[in-house]
């Protein structure tokens, strides 16, 4: 299959089509990626996901995908001989692997946690959402714990697996969420085996080529995201 | 293997739970069933789920599966090989259905919530008809997926999306008659209105939906003032 039969729709700084751009390079696939504009979205983008209008969608012989997690599941399984399996074998560490990926996005990104940080108003309101961002980290720390096995260096064991892309995705952001206020999320203190895990999940050759560049970033973030947080914030209190 | 081994915790209400049950019924698993009271949690709800403290759980051998569509694909995957395949075979088919299953989630229960929320006629039937123009979506994705001839999303048989959404035909009907409006109907729904039914009386769901009756005593009693105070409160 050609390289056409494969396209991404995406945007540089979302950790959504990163997750997928991963998921494609450990099975190797070839693809084409569009660089999609959000302030003035492609057709293409607006006929492939008509329900949500967003970023990520993977086109396969022209049929679209949306959602980054069912993209990913549907990367595993549309290309199930190839290259290493993303989500775990067993059905239980399948449901476990699910659980946390869901945890990630529903409670610890973007909603609940690091937003939260960036519409805070007042230093007790910052401490308070970076307090509780730390602590779903520990509990994300517990989980390793109890999914990797001891001494391996991924969620998914020897190897990269969903929960690792899940997860990692979100580390330029979590970066750029550390610079600008000034705190350290993943210390050794408290979250030692997700910093080794950051260190071996950043080196993975699948992965990083797709680490953003943090300072752009961090600029975009300054420039473009939190002013937009802050806004939404500023409406729903009205 | 007994029926010790499969324990689900849940409360009768939930369409959440109802998940499980049809999921369970589909693949002949036995099972022992614990009602949960969620203003006093059992210690093994707190136990087995302590991130969320939520129902339904299911307990396999004694280990937690959280989270209704993660428990459902696990029955699916652990009973891989009795009865029917909840999931389609065919990867997109797959990825479709996990679409429009999160979206039932994402956008048609949580705008339930909101029609007990909102305040006036006005704001009333603006989520009235957010929520008529989201099943709009699904007799669309229903027709993409069954065509006219297949009674299910799943073809033949009940599938992921079948369980997904018609776990909440209990509670639409309730809604819809709390709310004296119609929220399926054969002008603008006519293939869910039949799917309903046919959902309805399918032998794996039929014992497993909650009385219509009872559910609408505990809506009206319990949940519709509760999501009032809640919106009171949000003030």
């Amino acid at each position: 299959m050609g390289k056409g039969d494969v396209k991404l729709l995406g945007t540089w700084p979302s950790p959504y089509v990163m997750r997928v751009k991963i998921a494609l390079n450990l099975k190797s696939v070839d693809y084409e990626y569009q660089e999609d504009n959000l302030e003035n979205k492609s057709e293409l983008l607006l006929k492939s996901n008509p329900v949500y209008k967003k970023i990520p969608i993977l086109l396969h012989g022209g049929k679209p995908i949306c959602e980054s997690l069912i993209i990913v599941q549907y990367i595993d399984e549309a290309w199930s001989g190839i290259g290493p399996s993303i989500l775990p074998s067993d059905p239980y560490d399948r449901a476990v692997a699910r659980f946390w990926a869901a945890y990630i996005d529903d409670e610890f990104y973007p909603a609940r946690a690091v937003n939260r940080i960036v519409v805070a108003n007042g230093e007790e309101a910052k401490a308070a959402a970076v307090k509780e961002l730390k602590d779903a980290l520990v509990l994300l720390e517990e989980a390793f714990l109890k999914i990797s096995g001891e001494g391996k260096p991924f969620f998914g064991g020897d190897k990269i697996g969903y929960l690792d892309i899940a997860l990692g995705s979100l580390l330029g952001w979590l970066t750029v969420t550390e610079k600008t206020f000034n705190v350290k999320l993943f210390e050794e203190a408290t979250t030692p085996r997700l910093v080794s895990w950051v260190d071996s999940f950043c080196k993975h050759p699948a992965v990083k080529d797709e680490l953003p560049d943090t300072h752009k970033l961090s600029e975009y973030a300054h420039n473009v995201v939190y002013p937009h947080l802050k806004e939404v914030a500023a409406a729903a209190a009205n | 293997m007994g029926k010790g081994d499969v324990k689900l915790l849940g409360t009768w209400p939930s369409p959440f739970v109802t998940r499980v049950k049809i999921a369970l019924k589909l693949k002949s698993v036995d099972y022992e069933y614990q009602e949960e009271n969620l203003g006093s949690k059992s210690e093994l709800l707190i136990k087995s789920n302590p991130v969320y403290k939520k129902i339904p759980v299911l307990l396999h051998g004694g280990k937690p599966i959280c989270e209704s569509l993660i428990i459902v694909q696990y029955i699916d995957e652990a009973w891989t090989d009795i009865g029917s395949s909840i999931l389609p075979c065919d990867p997109y088919d797959r990825a479709v259905a996990r679409f429009w299953a999160a979206y039932v989630d994402d956008k048609i229960f949580p705008t339930i919530r909101g029609l007990g929320m909102a305040k006036g006629e006005e704001a009333k039937a603006a989520v009235v008809k957010e929520l008529k123009d989201g099943l709009v979506l699904l007799e669309e994705a229903f027709l993409k997926s069954s065509g006219k001839v297949k009674p299910f999303f799943g073809g033949d048989e009940i599938g992921y999306l079948d369980i997904a959404f018609g776990s909440f035909l209990a509670w639409l009907k309730v809604t819809e008659k709390y709310f004296h409006i119609k929220l399926l109907e054969e002008a603008t729904t006519p293939r869910l209105v039949s799917w309903a039914d046919s959902f309805c009386k399918h032998p794996a769901v039929k014992d497993e939906m909650p009385n219509t009756h009872k559910l609408f005593e505990y809506a009206q009693n319990v949940v519709f003032p509760m999501i009032r105070a809640a919106a009171a409160a949000a003030k």
